[in-house]
């Protein structure tokens, strides 16, 4: 029980002053998958059913190293920024920030995972 | 941590059905959630025989011949008959809208009748506003100015002021806030559709003088940015308005200023 008034619990601690860079950043990252994507699938699409080798030099190639390095990390940050919208939503207390700690963990895990196959392809 | 499933004591159970009225050919039956805090009784779906020859096109006829002829102890709001004051805000047939201007023609089979969703309820069909109302004035709903002049009228082009036409006719009924369910989990911090609808009109007023302080109070991960485009404020709106376009709005300022 605490007696504060209703005007005291509206305002809360005030803005974060932050949010807008977090919003900005999703804009950004939608706009550059809707190029992206295609692109990769495309990409993709052209190396599959190759052999070991087609695909060793395929992927030596710039344009479809970089495509598919490109969309990892932009897919993957935007995800984890999903991620973080979900979680704020609906976790609250100290499970919030462990889960948005794990998501942060989790995500730039996969994108060094990535891009070290990755280069292990190109290179 | 969300909750998906209601507490013990609010789970709904069924009421009493009232007799229908004698004599009447035409009868329309009415569910409707009855909730009392005096009794300790869970809350229950009581249903209603309305002689719909006897009664108003309205919802609110209905209520208000229930109340009248049937059971007095049915507590809801009403003041104006005709959407100007958003007290008759309720959930009808599955839709938050205002039981003065919803008409009974529009709603097929039983009339089903719920308090705004996800309030906390004081009786019947009333659910506590007190914090919706802290978080409307929380965003100073009132023409702020720093220079004393002009000292009597302060005048505004035609082009500016039909920038308020779709924000100034909210009535503050909370329709829209209680239909979002982003305010539904996050209503201690989100601000919600009717706020913010209200702090744009403030905002985009060409004669208000407060707009980066204005910004600046809602640049938060949780006040303006839990909106996530759902929609369901400018479907449910009675009045028409787009609470998600004014939020929209807002978000463009933020950007205009910061990138």
């Amino acid at each position: 029980m605490q007696y504060l008034t209703d005007r005291k619990r509206a305002q809360g601690t005030g803005a974060g002053r932050q949010g807008t860079h977090h919003h900005w950043e999703m804009m950004v990252s939608s706009t550059a998958l809707v190029i992206l994507v295609p692109l990769f699938v495309f990409t993709f699409g052209c190396a599959l059913g190759g052999t070991y080798e087609d695909v060793l030099a395929y992927y030596s190639r710039p344009f479809p190293a970089i495509v598919t390095a490109l969309t990892l990390v932009v897919v993957v940050k935007h995800l984890m920024r999903e991620a973080q919208m979900a979680i704020e939503d609906y976790v609250h207390g100290v499970a919030e920030k462990l889960a948005l700690m794990g998501v942060a963990a989790f995500s730039y895990t996969l994108i060094a995972a990535g891009l070290f196959a990755l280069v292990k392809l190109a290179l | 941590m969300v909750q998906l499933t209601l507490p013990k004591n609010s789970r709904i159970t069924t009421g009493k059905t009232w007799p229908k009225p004698e004599g009447a050919s035409n009868v329309r039956k009415f569910k409707i959630y009855r909730w009392n805090p005096d009794d300790g009784q869970n809350p229950r779906v009581d249903t209603y025989f309305v002689d719909m020859d006897d009664c108003g096109p309205m919802v609110l006829d209905a209520l208000i011949y229930i109340k009248n002829k049937v059971d007095a102890t049915l507590t809801f709001r009403r003041s104006c008959r005709e959407g100007i004051c958003g007290s008759c805000a309720m959930n009808i047939d599955g839709i938050n809208t205002l039981a003065c201007i919803y008409g009974m023609d529009e709603i097929k089979g039983d009339v089903k009748i719920y308090p705004l969703p996800h309030m906390e309820v004081v009786k019947d069909l009333i659910p506590d506003l007190t914090h919706f109302y802290a978080q409307h004035a929380s965003i100073m709903p009132w023409l702020e100015t720093k220079t004393n002049r002009p000292a009597k009228e302060w005048k505004q082009s035609i082009e500016d002021r039909k920038k308020l036409d779709g924000l100034y006719e909210c009535v503050m009924c909370a329709s829209c806030s209680t239909s979002c369910p982003s305010y539904w989990w996050n209503s201690d911090k989100y601000l919600g559709p009717a706020a913010l609808l209200h702090a744009y009109r403030w905002i985009i007023d060409s004669r208000d003088e407060a707009t980066g302080e204005r910004l600046d109070q809602l640049e938060d991960p949780f006040k303006l940015y839990r909106c996530h485009t759902i929609m369901n404020c400018a479907k449910t709106c009675p009045k028409g308005l787009n609470p998600a376009k004014a939020i929209a709005e807002i978000k463009k300022m933020m950007i205009d200023r910061t990138v």
